[in-house]
C-alpha cells in the first residue's frame, strides 16, 4: 500500500572524500507528512547527509528512496540528468545563504521554476507566487529585487520559491545559521506553519528549542554515524549516549 | 609554411620592429612626463589646474587616437606645426597615453590614500612627506603595473602611426603582403614580432615590480 | 593660417552621414563582441579542454596583436582563401572579433565569481545543467561585468575610427572626404573629434545608469 510506504528512505549512505569517510552507513526513514530534525556538531556530516537525498552531494553507497523512486539510480550523463532533474522538482531545498537568484525580482525568483519547468502559464504561475508570498508573509515584495529585503524576508522568499514548485519533501540547510537572533523567530514561525500542514520535512538545525518544538523525530549525528535518534522528548531531554549529553549539554549553556 | 619566403622577409620585419620599439619607448617617456605633470595638477590645490588636467583626461580618452593623430599631421601645419610622421606619431602617442597613465597612477594613489594618510597626519607629518614616505612607496608597485599595462597597450596602439607613412611593423607588413601576396605569413610573422615585444615590456615590468616587492628586500 | 570653420555646414551632411555609420559599425561590432566574448567564455570555462586551450590562445593573440593588423590579415587573408567580404563586413567581424576577445576575458572571470550557491539553488529547484547556465549564471555574470563590458564598447566606438583605413565611409573617411575638397584638415577633424567626443559622453552616461540598475547582483 503507497500510503505505508516511506517518503523519504535513505538506506546504508556512505560517502567519502578520499579517504577521508563523512557518512558511515546511515539509515532514515521519514513517513509522509513527518518532521524529521537533524542535529549534531559542525563537520558531523549532517548537511552533507540532507544535501545527498537530492544528490547535490553524490553518495559513494547505499539507496536514496523518495516516495517509492530510487533517486541515486544507476543511469549515466543525459538519462540521469533527466531522471534527477525530475526527481529535484518533487523536493524543495532551503539554503543557509538564501540562495536567492539576485538578478530576478522576488515574483521572478519564485515564478521561474513552475514557468520554466512546469509549463505553469505567467498568469498560473503569478497567481501562485501571490499566495504564497501571502502565506509567508510578504504580500506587496514581488516587485523587489532580493537585495532590498532582510534575511528573514529572503529566507521566506527562498521557502515560498522552494513551495511554488509544489514539493512532496522540504529540505531545510540550516535555514536560520545566517540570520540575526531577531529575524530567526520570522523564519521559525512559516516552517512551523508548513508543520501544521502535514509537509514533510528534513531539518538540518542548531536550534534545539525550535527542533523540539517542531520535530516528530530526532537524529543525532557526530562523526558521520547517527548517534542517538528517537522523540524530541527521548533524544533531547532524556538522552542516553554521552556524545549527545556532551553536545547539549554545550548548547542549551549558550 | 614556406619557410624560404619567411627568410626572406624575416629581415624587413626585424628593422621594422625596431621602430616600432623605438615609437614605443619615446612615446612611453613622453607619457610618463605627461602623466606626472597630469597627476600633479589633478592634486593641485589650485582648483582650475584641477579642472584643466580633468578635461585633458577627459578629452584625449573620449576621442579616437587616429583622429588626434590626424589634428596633429595634418592639421598642425595651418597652426604652423609642421611635422615629421614620427615626430608627430611619438608625440600624439605621448601625450594620449600620458592621459590614461596618469588615471592609473592617480587610482593607485587613492587606493593607499585614505587611512594611510590620516595616520601619517596625525603623527604630524605634512602633506608633501606624507606622499613621499607613506603614499607612494605602497603604491609603487601598483602605479609600476598599470604603467606596464598601458605601455603595451601603447606598443599596439604604434601600428596606427602606418597611417601617416612611418615604416614600422604594420606598414612595412602591409607593403610586404601586397608584394608578396602572402597574407599569412607576413601577418603571423609581423604577429610575433609584436608579442615579442610586449613580451619584453612584461618582463621588464615584472622586473621593476619585484624591486619594489618589499618581501623581496633586504630587513632595514 | 587662422582657423576658418566656415566651410563646414556646407559638408554637414556628410559628416552626420559619416556619424551615423559610426554608430552604426559600434552597435554591430559590439553585438558581435558580446556575441562572440559570451560564446568563447562559456567555451572556455566549460568546454572540452583541447577547445578550452585553443581559445584561450586564440584570445591571447587577439589581444597581444594591434587591431589593424588584425584588420589587414582578415583583408587580405580572406580574399586569399577566395571569400570575398565587402569591407564593411570586414571591418565589423575584425572590430567585433578583437572586443571579443577581451569580452571573453572579462566575462570568463565574472563566470568564475558567481556564487556556486546560485547553480546549486537552480539545480535544486530540477533545472538542468544548461539551463542552469543560461537562465542564472551567465545573466549574473553578464551583470557583474557590466561597467568593465560597457568600457570596453566604448573603446570599440572609438577604434571604429580605424576602420577608415579599409576605405569604410565612417565619420573620419568622410572627414577626409571634405578634406580633399577644402584643405582644411584641422576644422574637419576637430569637427569629427567632437563629435566622437560627444558620442563617448553619452554612452558613458548610459553606462553609468545602467550599471546602477546593475547592482542588484552585488
Amino acid at each position: 500500500m503507497s500510503t505505508q510506504r516511506p517518503m523519504v528512505e535513505l538506506r546504508n549512505i556512505r560517502k567519502s572524500y578520499g579517504t577521508l569517510e563523512v557518512l558511515k552507513g546511515i539509515d532514515l526513514s521519514v513517513e509522509r507528512g513527518r518532521i524529521v530534525s537533524i542535529i549534531g556538531p559542525s563537520g558531523s556530516g549532517k548537511s552533507t547527509l540532507l544535501r545527498s537525498v537530492n544528490m547535490l552531494e553524490e553518495v559513494s553507497a547505499g539507496e536514496i528512496w523518495l516516495d517509492g523512486t530510487q533517486v541515486n539510480q544507476p543511469l549515466s550523463g543525459r538519462a540521469f540528468e533527466r531522471h534527477i532533474n525530475g526527481i529535484r522538482q518533487a523536493m524543495g531545498m532551503v539554503f543557509q545563504q538564501f540562495n536567492l537568484f539576485p538578478h530576478l525580482t522576488v515574483h521572478q525568483n519564485i515564478m521561474i521554476g513552475p514557468m520554466r519547468l512546469k509549463g505553469l502559464s505567467k498568469d498560473a504561475a503569478r497567481q501562485r507566487a501571490d499566495e504564497l508570498l501571502a502565506k509567508v508573509g510578504l504580500t506587496g515584495k514581488g516587485g523587489s529585487y532580493p537585495n532590498r529585503l532582510s534575511g528573514g524576508q529572503k529566507q521566506r522568499v527562498a521557502i515560498a520559491r522552494a513551495l511554488a514548485m509544489q514539493p512532496k519533501v522540504m529540505l531545510f540547510d540550516e535555514a536560520t545559521s545566517a540570520l540575526d537572533p531577531e529575524l530567526v523567530d520570522e523564519v521559525n514561525l512559516v516552517m512551523k506553519q508548513l508543520a501544521g500542514e502535514h509537509m514533510t520535512m528534513l531539518i538540518v538545525t542548531h536550534e534545539m528549542r525550535f527542533a523540539a518544538e517542531v520535530s516528530d523525530h530526532v537524529l543525532f549525528m557526530d562523526g558521520g554515524v547517527v548517534v542517538e535518534q528517537g522523540t524530541p522528548d527521548r533524544v533531547l531531554a532524556n538522552p542516553t549516549e554521552d556524545r549527545t549529553r556532551a553536545f547539549l549539554r554545550k548548547h542549551l549553556s549558550n | 609554411m614556406d619557410l624560404e619566403l619567411l627568410a626572406r622577409i624575416a629581415p624587413f620585419i626585424a628593422e621594422a620592429a625596431l621602430v616600432t620599439l623605438e615609437l614605443t619607448v619615446v612615446s612611453a617617456v613622453i607619457g610618463l612626463v605627461v602623466s606626472a605633470l597630469v597627476v600633479l595638477a589633478r592634486f593641485s590645490r589650485l582648483a582650475p589646474l584641477r579642472w584643466a588636467a580633468v578635461a585633458y583626461v577627459s578629452v584625449i580618452r573620449g576621442t579616437p587616437l587616429l583622429v588626434q593623430l590626424f589634428l596633429v599631421f595634418f592639421g598642425g601645419p595651418q597652426l604652423g606645426l609642421d611635422l615629421s610622421p614620427f615626430t608627430a606619431g611619438v608625440l600624439t602617442m605621448g601625450f594620449n597615453i600620458g592621459a590614461y597613465m596618469s588615471e592609473g597612477i592617480r587610482g593607485a594613489i587613492l587606493s593607499v590614500e585614505r587611512g594611510q594618510s590620516e595616520a601619517a597626519r596625525s603623527l604630524g607629518f605634512g602633506r608633501l612627506d606624507t606622499m613621499r614616505y607613506f603614499i607612494l612607496p605602497q603604491a609603487a608597485p601598483l602605479m609600476v603595473r598599470s604603467l606596464g599595462v598601458n605601455t603595451i597597450i601603447l606598443s599596439k596602439g604604434t601600428a596606427l602611426v602606418s597611417t601617416v607613412g612611418v615604416v614600422e611593423l604594420t606598414y612595412s607588413a602591409q607593403r610586404l603582403v601586397t608584394s608578396t601576396y602572402k597574407p599569412f605569413e607576413v601577418f603571423a610573422m609581423a604577429g610575433a614580432a609584436y608579442i615579442l615585444i610586449i613580451g619584453i615590456i612584461s618582463l621588464i615590468v615584472r622586473m621593476v615590480e619585484a624591486s619594489f616587492d618589499p618581501s623581496r628586500r633586504a630587513p632595514a | 593660417m587662422m582657423l576658418d570653420f566656415s566651410q563646414v555646414p556646407g559638408y554637414g551632411g556628410l559628416i552626420l552621414t559619416g556619424l551615423l555609420w559610426t554608430i552604426l559599425i559600434t552597435c554591430l561590432a559590439g553585438a558581435v563582441s558580446i556575441l562572440l566574448g559570451v560564446l568563447a567564455a562559456v567555451a572556455t570555462l566549460y568546454g572540452p579542454r583541447l577547445v578550452s586551450l585553443l581559445l584561450r590562445e586564440v584570445a591571447f593573440l587577439f589581444m597581444a596583436t594591434p587591431l589593424l593588423l588584425q584588420l589587414y590579415l582578415l583583408y587580405y587573408g580572406l580574399s586569399q582563401v577566395g571569400i570575398l567580404l565587402p569591407a564593411f563586413w570586414t571591418g565589423v567581424i575584425g572590430l567585433g572579433i578583437h572586443y571579443a576577445a577581451y569580452n571573453a576575458d572579462i566575462l570568463g572571470a565574472a563566470l568564475k565569481a558567481v556564487d556556486p550557491g546560485q547553480a546549486e539553488a537552480a539545480r535544486s529547484l530540477g533545472f538542468a545543467r544548461g539551463a542552469t547556465l543560461l537562465h542564472f549564471v551567465i545573466p549574473q555574470a553578464m551583470l557583474s561585468s557590466l561597467p568593465q563590458m560597457g568600457n570596453n564598447s566604448i573603446m570599440l566606438l572609438k577604434d571604429t575610427a580605424v576602420l577608415s583605413v579599409l576605405g569604410i565611409a565612417e565619420l573620419v573617411l568622410n572627414a577626409q572626404r571634405a578634406i580633399s575638397e577644402t584643405y582644411r584638415p584641422f576644422e574637419f577633424y576637430l569637427v569629427a573629434a567632437a563629435l566622437y567626443y560627444i558620442v563617448n559622453l553619452a554612452m558613458e552616461l548610459a553606462l553609468k545608469v545602467a550599471s546602477r540598475r546593475a547592482e542588484v547582483v552585488r
